[in-house]
């Protein structure tokens, strides 16, 4: 079986974040990147099927920039047998379907069973680009799934819906996302960061994709982020004085007159 | 020269670090309160590979560097110096001493489970009248026939009651002095070998430490390890590496201390501002961070050294030495940094300060470092 998993660079969710000059990036000076939490646990579900059958194949693939390659190798480490690792100038600036494009570029004469993704990125939280990717390719998708089992040629997904859980059927090859939950993702060993050394991380520029720098970046791309902002500081709490009956009186008062949530 | 790490050497500081903040911190106060020695979190590292860092794949070891084995240690520290001061037991004195000096059938037995982390491993030079001065061993070791008996007691044994197996050391000859001085691999259960009084300890005490009596126990011939009489010498080879792993855990925790004083001095407010702001404390946290990065360099070039294969002895007692004082001077100033706050468990810059006083004391007190530095500065018979 041959697995895919797109996975992404994001900043560490505990960062601090600090807007850049130019008011719709942000400043990445004391940034950790880190794996998107959900490709994750994409990447395990892809390592534990991995496990239960040797003769699987998994390749990690991640649109980003030059530092990306870290997120590659950690994936390596983790237990991957090959990273590719899709960087050029052009595709700065792409969105979600300017960078869908470019991924099923990467999987053209490129055999698989299973693409697996995020349910979303953390950061931008489109959750876009994995649809996308199936619409294209013309393949079933199950999203935000909780558990999964292979058998054969096909899949059943449990994924959560609201307020219940559906159980889908579908054949492969598919498109799969994972959600918190699908499993516990593992630590690389040092015995497998010391393996990863031998496994190359391949890089692909828009050539060698068959791309057009008009069809990526900036220009390939119907949306653009225009600014960013930080959420409005919270204003300092307010804390209620005296016996419980007048503390009560007073949070109903405030309750009503000035959250009007009443 | 460019101070750089190797990619593999950044992502497993990346691995370790996640793994301790995620695995390790969360369970450190109850450790810490009950005493405990963490067996779960031990398998964990045993799966990480961690509990074999040095040793070639075909004794089950991940065959890692000393520079390596040091960001491990660092790694762990800046969470909680007792596991790390376990790593550090285990890897470097224990197991190394087997793979340094036992023969290939030992290296078969002890050392790969010790490697795969199935077994834990103690390592026993000091005794309650032989401390700083190790040559004063009186545990005796008496041949008798085929076999070895052991008898006298050990103490401040790191893991003296957890291990599955101990390297332990006794006076085989008593007119050769120094030279009469063997080292013995001895089995958890073997008759006459038992753990004593497990000590309460003000820190590191997660790190289970425990006296060891022996009392008529006899080991078959194979149980010595390395040459007979060669214990003592051998005993201060693995000390020299020893010491680089108290001088990475003091780095560590000086790091953490730095850490989390950054980040209270960040937030906390008084005179309507943070109190990073007060030149003062800015001033606290400026010569924290400048010696612990003085430290950390001591304490890699004493790695790479070691690596290279080169004498590590006044490197390494330069980087425990300087490491460890301060390490105890950074824990002292993070609490001052959080006032009130870090005089209660509230905070973890309080386990810091109670743990990071082994840094002066375990594997040779700043004392002994000092001798040693001396020595190799004056030569030794000149310095008396
Ligand atoms: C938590 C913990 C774990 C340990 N783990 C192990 C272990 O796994 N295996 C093991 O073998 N040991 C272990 N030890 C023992 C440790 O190595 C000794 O405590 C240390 O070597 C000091 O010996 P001592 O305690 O007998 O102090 P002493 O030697 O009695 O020293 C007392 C004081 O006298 C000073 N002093 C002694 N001689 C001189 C001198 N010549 N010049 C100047 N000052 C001097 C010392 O510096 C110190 O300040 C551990 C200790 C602790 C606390």
């Amino acid at each position: 079986m041959k697995i895919i998993v797109f996975i992404k660079q994001v900043p560490d969710t505990a960062t601090k974040i600090v807007l850049a000059p130019d008011g719709k990036s942000l400043d990445e000076t004391n940034v950790n990147f880190v794996i998107n939490p959900y490709d994750e646990f994409a990447l395990e579900e892809a390592l534990q099927i991995k496990d239960r059958d040797p003769l699987t194949q998994v390749t990690v693939i991640s649109l980003g920039v030059e530092r990306a390659q870290n997120a590659l190798r950690s994936a390596l480490a983790m237990g991957a047998d090959g990273a590719v690792l899709l960087k050029d100038e052009a595709l700065l600036g792409s969105d979600a379907g300017a960078t869908a494009r470019v991924l099923v570029a990467a999987l053209k004469d490129v055999s698989f069973d299973l693409l697996l993704f995020g349910k979303q990125g953390v950061g931008l939280d489109q959750g876009q680009v994995d649809i996308r990717v199936a619409e294209a390719l013309g393949l079933p998708h199950a999203g935000v799934v909780v558990k999964l089992e292979i058998d054969g040629g096909r899949a059943v997904a449990e994924r959560e819906i609201e307020g219940a859980h559906e159980i889908m059927n579908f054949a492969l090859p598919a498109v799969v996302t994972a959600q918190k939950g699908l499993n516990e993702p593992r630590y690389a060993s040092l015995k497998g960061i010391m393996a990863a050394k031998k496994k190359p991380i391949e890089i692909r520029d828009c050539a060698a994709l068959g791309l057009r720098a008009d069809q990526v970046g900036e220009s390939g791309s119907l949306t653009r982020i225009k600014k960013l902002s930080l959420p409005p500081a919270r204003k300092e709490g307010h804390k209620i004085e005296g016996d419980p009956a007048s503390q009560a009186k007073e949070l109903i008062r405030l309750l009503r007159e000035e959250a009007k949530a009443l | 020269m460019d101070f750089s790490f190797t990619v593999e050497n950044q992502e497993i500081r990346r691995t370790v670090r996640e793994f301790a903040e995620r695995e390790i911190a969360p369970r450190v106060l109850h450790f810490d309160e009950k005493q405990e020695f963490p067996r779960a979190i031990f398998r964990s590292l045993a799966e990480l590979g961690l509990l074999g860092i040095l040793f070639p794949p075909e004794y089950d070891g991940a065959g890692l560097s000393y520079v390596d084995y040091v960001t491990v240690l660092e790694g762990l520290a800046r969470v909680d110096g007792s596991i790390a001061l376990s790593v550090a037991a285990h890897n470097s004195l224990c197991s190394n001493h087997i793979y340094k000096f036992g023969t290939e059938e030992q290296k078969e037995r002890y050392l790969k489970p010790l490697a795969r982390g199935e077994f834990i491993g103690a390592w026993s030079l000091t005794e309650p009248t032989a401390g700083s001065d190790a040559s004063g061993t009186k545990t005796q070791a008496k041949r008798e026939g085929d076999n070895w008996v052991l008898n006298g007691s050990k103490t401040f044994a790191t893991h003296g009651s957890v291990c599955d197996v101990a390297v332990v050391f006794a006076v085989s000859d008593r007119q050769a002095g120094k030279k009469g001085i063997s080292a013995f691999i001895i089995a958890k259960n073997t008759e006459g070998f038992r753990a004593g009084k497990k000590e309460n300890k003000l820190g590191m005490r997660a790190s289970e430490t425990s006296e060891l009596i022996m009392d008529d126990c006899r080991v078959p011939a194979e149980a010595l390890l390395g040459q007979e009489g060669q214990g003592f010498v051998n005993a201060l080879q693995i000390l020299d590496g020893g010491r680089i792993s108290i001088a990475a855990l003091a780095v560590g925790m000086a790091q953490g201390c730095l850490h989390h004083s950054l980040s209270y001095a960040r937030q906390r407010e008084q005179f309507n501002r943070p109190i990073a702001q007060f030149q003062a404390v800015q001033f606290m946290l400026a010569d924290m961070a400048t010696r612990a990065e003085a430290a950390r360099w001591l304490t890699y070039r004493a790695a790479s050294l070691k690596d290279q294969d080169q004498d590590v002895g006044c490197a390494a007692a330069m980087a425990k030495l300087y490491s460890g004082e301060i390490a105890v001077q950074a824990a002292n100033v993070a609490v001052q940094i959080h006032g009130g706050y870090g005089f209660t468990k509230d905070y973890p810059v309080e386990k810091f300060y109670r743990d990071v006083k082994l840094c002066t004391i375990g594997e040779g007190t700043s004392e002994i470092q000092r001798l040693v530095i001396a020595r190799s500065l004056i030569g030794r018979r000149s310095a008396g």
